[in-house]
């Protein structure tokens, strides 16, 4: 691997009732994040490309741990998202080389289809930083009832040359949608939107 | 004593290689097990609660076979454990301790007869309070390779009506632990302590 990984953590989250109304079947989402090391901290590079590449093996291996917490066939997934956050001797443009040119590919071949953009985040900070991963549906963006997100946290990354990566999947929705929208069943699928 | 109500579950796993030192040759791993329950003695001093802990047996029992799963199935590869509790702001500190009994019997059944105490914590807080769950070796509590802890959390729990409570295993010790004392390779495993 090109990536060095000091640490990969899974979140795994089953909600079961919201205000005491029972959630059935549960909402279940996961997250797989890496810590990694940051080969471009503490200087100015102009050419990202080793970032990139770290991106597209950690698509792979992140969405196929988040599968797996599930427990699901990858094509199940219904959302997903991505996030980074860079340690501070890095900058915020190393954690858009690893989310945004090679890292879609292989999360897209791990879940059969991803017609929709994988909406992000990112953002630099210290050890314990929380990232918000922003979730959508994965073939309809407009899906509302998968409008979500997932926040995680390691307490002991991203050290200061350091990059947490972290990709999020579901099999399901919000607990309780009823806010109207474009449903699921409602998806044509063409065109990654609706 | 009234019944169990399970609002959320959370299972998080770190794979830990290495923290700057040469990468060990079986990476750590810690697992935790979450559950958000609503405190059925929130609001109020309930004067008789001890009854709660019998009730909380099966989720305890549940909670300690998810972290053995997610640790790989094999209950002889875990080597450390501990315990905590966050009480809402509704509830007494007195409640989380409800967790002891159920939460280190949960453990020793699951792991078939370990010797040491469950190292625990427990606090009040609100949402996103973070516990640093302590963890010693399961059958000698002086193992000083394995004194270590994980920090737990959930950004939504516990409400101020609700319990978080932690269960947490690793499988070994600490991934560059260098600082002497006992051995797990020594432990007598007579009283627990050595």
């Amino acid at each position: 691997m090109k990536s060095r990984i000091r640490k990969i953590v899974t979140f795994f989250e089953e909600t079961r009732s919201e205000m005491g109304k029972p959630v059935n079947p549960p909402t279940r989402r996961a997250a797989a994040a890496a810590v990694i090391e940051n080969p471009c901290a503490g200087k100015y590079v102009e050419d990202l490309s080793e970032l990139m590449e770290m991106g597209e093996e950690l698509g792979s291996l992140l969405t196929e741990r988040a599968v797996a917490a599930l427990g699901i066939p990858g094509p199940s997934a219904e959302s997903y998202g991505k996030a980074a956050a860079v340690g501070e001797n890095g900058e915020l443009e190393h954690a858009a080389a690893i989310l945004h040119p090679k890292l879609g590919t292989p999360v897209r071949k791990v879940l059969g289809k991803g017609a929709a953009l994988i909406p992000s985040s990112k953002k630099r900070g210290g050890p314990g930083v929380s990232l918000d991963i922003p979730l959508g549906h994965k073939d309809a963006a407009f899906v509302r009832s998968h409008f979500d997100g997932m926040e995680i946290r390691v307490n002991d990354a991203p050290r200061a040359n350091e990059i947490l990566v972290a990709i999020a999947v579901t099999d399901s929705g919000r607990p309780l949608p009823r806010v109207g929208g474009l449903t699921k069943d409602q998806i044509k699928g063409e065109d990654g939107l609706r | 004593m009234p019944e169990v109500e399970l609002r959320k579950r959370i299972i998080v796993v770190e794979e830990i290689f290495h923290e700057g030192g040469p990468a060990a040759r079986k990476p750590l791993r810690r697992a935790a097990a979450l559950a958000v329950i609503r405190n059925p003695f929130a609001g109020r001093y309930v004067e008789q609660i001890a009854g709660f802990m019998e009730d909380l047996n099966p989720l305890g029992l549940d909670m300690a076979k998810a972290l053995v799963a997610a640790l790989g199935g094999d209950p002889k590869a875990v080597e450390g454990y501990g315990k905590g509790a966050i009480v809402g702001q509704a509830g007494e500190l007195e409640h989380g301790a409800l967790w002891h009994v159920p939460g280190g019997y949960a453990m020793r059944e699951v792991l078939g007869g370990a010797k040491a105490i469950v190292a625990s914590t427990k606090k009040v807080g609100g949402p996103g309070t973070r516990l640093d769950v302590p963890v010693t070796h399961v059958n000698a509590s002086y193992v000083r390779s394995h004194f270590d802890a994980m920090e737990v959390g959930i950004a939504d729990a516990p409400r101020a009506d609700e319990i978080l409570l932690a269960l947490v295993m690793t499988t070994g010790p600490r991934v560059h632990a260098r600082v002497g004392g006992l051995k797990a390779s020594e432990i007598k495993g007579e009283d627990g302590l050595r």
